[in-house]
């Protein structure tokens, strides 16, 4: 999105007036500067925030203005629209459309229940899949890269065979493989045990197949770090590898990081609704957008809310996420442009 | 060039065992539970569960379990207990039209991503390019199946322009054929459009610092030329790479929701249906199958490009 940088790519002269004020600011205080100066990105950025701010609302809003919870269901009940008393679903199973008040604000589904209150747990469930699936993909392949970069050798030959395997899947494939087969049974992970239809299991799937696209280019960065003066001086003075990993390298590495963190979420986000679409995600009857989309999708020609009130809501997220990303990232590395989308292009598809 | 072929070779028959152990780990070993139950399905008896057992060894040694599952895969045996029909039979038969779908889209995807990213290049910074971002970014910020079930209702449930969904055979039918399939190729399109467009953007202005370029420049050809001949030429490499993997992952199993919002009735959906009634075994094989074809076809684009370019013979 920094069209200013394009356009001195593109010949037209640097511009030059203030260049002395950033003498002497670190790279993030030139970033969050650069940053600010983004509008599209802080505007999109706040979108993003209002939806994760709303999400959280939900019970709030479930309680006392819409007085219901997400998996009520109110197939025989009525609501009064304009003095006029309605069927929530009409007795051909039509559920009723947006009745823009505080009861079924953006109408019901077939089942009766409101899909204003569904929408918001069910972006609680999305968002929180999204948030606790990204900290995983960062975490791990943070490590993963640093260590494979930094002892080469025997140690990143597995690791790096270890990434490649999980890379040679396609990413929706490998998705709908573990979400199918964690489905039933549920899986254990050391003394952690998760149930089939925990909200933990697509987190965790979609934190797994997403570390290789973060964990590759981290450790290409170590790879050349690792070479360099600062290294061998913390060496000289006694620093262990665990320590020159952990205050030398991590925080040369910390940009990189920072700037696959928004990218993650998005993309997260978009394969949570994937697999929900598919049945391979959150498992019914917990909401979230991609189950509310897929619940929805059949019913279209007649009730249309069904599917596009969460699929906007989605889409406004992701679009929200990925614009301020794309900020963040053009603020913090203006020369890094679009190499980051190469390693997460097979994402979202 | 022999021993670029053959180390090639080796490491995708290396990759191609170890996808056969991972996807042999993740349906039989890691998830909790018995194997065999998850193999028959929800809604199964005691007594297929027990023959299940005993015709997939699921008593025996790990390494015997794991022989014997890819036994069954390879020789065709895996029988869908769900929906009782041949696994590899029902994929032979939806092949055609998840081919259909790729070959269409490919072209589409890789035509209009050239065309949208090299005017974006040439405008960079202007109306044209800011536009063209902001609808990237939309096309890559839109779940496919959203973006399907929207063109859907508008252009064929409301304007009636398309017929909704589903899929004519090539050879019963090729205009009816075309007819149905324009929707579902430009769906999928969109995503791989806006990737494209915008890594071949960042390309080109990187290229266009190059020193050839402006010697190009210099020596006084013209600018069309030197954008077409110089800058496109080069930076067109790393654009096809890109596609050939793109499209073995659609061709392997990634148009997978593509085809079940459209109703394609191809190999995808065939695992969208399993996977919504839990059935195992057509969502393992597809899944084997399916990564099995992208690092075959990832292999054979590798020694296409060295034979193409020697540079990437001296490199790998």
């Amino acid at each position: 999105m920094a069209t200013v940088d394009s356009t001195v790519r593109a010949g037209a002269p640097a511009r030059a007036p203030g260049a002395d004020a950033t003498a002497g600011l670190s790279p993030y205080r030139l970033g969050l500067r650069r940053l600010r100066r983004n509008k599209a990105a802080l505007a999109f950025g706040a979108l993003f925030l209002l939806i994760v701010v709303l999400c959280l609302c939900a019970p709030l809003y479930a309680d006392h203005v819409a007085h219901t919870s997400p998996n009520a269901n109110h197939v025989t009940d009525t609501v009064v629209v304009g003095g006029v008393r309605k069927d929530v679903v009409s007795p051909t199973g039509q559920p009723i459309g947006p009745t823009w008040q505080g009861r079924f604000l953006l109408g019901a589904d077939q089942n009766g229940r409101d899909i204003a209150v569904r929408l918001l747990y069910g972006g609680r469930n999305s968002l929180e899949v999204g948030f606790l699936a990204t900290l995983l993909t960062m975490v791990l392949a943070t490590i993963v890269g640093i260590v494979a970069g930094f002892f080469r050798g025997f140690v990143d030959g597995v690791l790096a065979r270890l990434l490649d395997l999980i890379w040679a899947f396609p990413v929706v494939l490998l998705g709908i493989a573990l979400g199918t087969a964690l489905a039933l049974g549920g899986i254990s992970i050391g003394p952690l045990h998760l149930q089939g239809n925990s909200l933990l299991v697509p987190a965790f799937i979609i934190g797994i197949v997403y570390i290789p696209y973060v964990a590759k280019p981290i450790r290409g960065q170590v790879l050349g770090l690792r070479e360099q003066e600062f290294v061998d001086a913390a060496r000289v003075g006694g620093a262990g590898p665990l320590r020159i990993m952990g205050s030398e390298i991590l925080p040369n590495v910390a940009g990189t990081i920072i700037v696959f963190v928004p990218l993650m979420v998005a993309n997260a986000i978009l394969l949570e609704a994937a697999l929900s679409f598919l049945g391979a995600g959150v498992q019914p009857p917990n909401p979230s957008w991609g189950t509310m989309i897929s619940d929805g999708i059949r019913l279209i020609p007649s009730a249309m809310h069904l599917t596009f009130v969460p699929g906007l809501m989605l889409v406004l997220a992701v679009l929200g996420i990925n614009v301020f990303g794309d900020g963040v990232r053009d603020a913090l590395d203006p020369r890094a442009k679009v190499r980051l989308e190469e390693h997460a292009e097979e994402a979202s598809r | 060039m022999t021993r670029f072929v053959v180390r090639r070779f080796i490491s995708m028959v290396l990759v191609l065992f170890a996808i056969s152990v991972m996807t042999f780990l993740i349906f039989q070993v890691i998830p909790n539970g018995d194997p065999a139950q998850r193999m028959a399905g929800r809604l199964s008896t005691p007594e297929t569960v027990a023959a299940i057992r005993r015709t997939w060894g699921f008593d025996d040694p790990i390494w015997q379990q794991y022989l014997t599952t890819m036994k069954k895969i390879f020789t065709g045996e895996v029988i869908s207990y769900t929906q009782q029909v041949n696994v590899l039979d029902q994929i032979w038969q939806d092949l055609p039209a998840t081919l259909s779908l790729a070959i269409g889209a490919g072209i589409i995807w890789l035509a209009l991503g050239v065309l949208f990213g090299v005017l974006s290049a040439l405008h960079a910074g202007h109306f044209t390019d800011r536009a063209l971002t902001v609808a990237a970014l939309v096309g890559v910020s839109t779940p496919v199946f959203l973006l399907g079930a929207v063109a859907l209702y508008f252009l064929a449930f409301k304007v009636q322009l398309f017929p909704n969904g589903g899929y004519v055979p090539l050879t019963q039918d090729p205009l009816d054929w075309l007819y149905h399939m324009i929707l579902p190729w430009l769906v999928l399109s969109v995503l791989f459009i806006g990737i494209y467009s915008r890594v071949l953007r960042s390309n080109m202005l990187d290229t266009m610092n190059e020193d050839y370029v402006r010697t190009a420049r210099a020596k006084g050809i013209s600018e069309r030329r030197v954008l077409l001949r110089h800058v496109l030429r080069n930076s067109l490499i790393p654009i096809v790479s890109l596609w050939a993997l793109d499209f073995a992952a659609v061709i392997g199993g990634g148009a997978i929701l593509t085809e079940s919002v459209f109703n394609l009735q191809g190999v995808g959906q065939y695992a969208a249906e399993s996977i919504r009634q839990l059935d195992v075994p057509p969502v393992m094989v597809v899944v084997m199958l399916g990564a099995f074809f992208v690092v075959i076809l990832s292999a054979v684009t590798d020694v296409i490009f060295a034979l193409l370019d020697p540079r990437i013979r001296l490199a790998g």
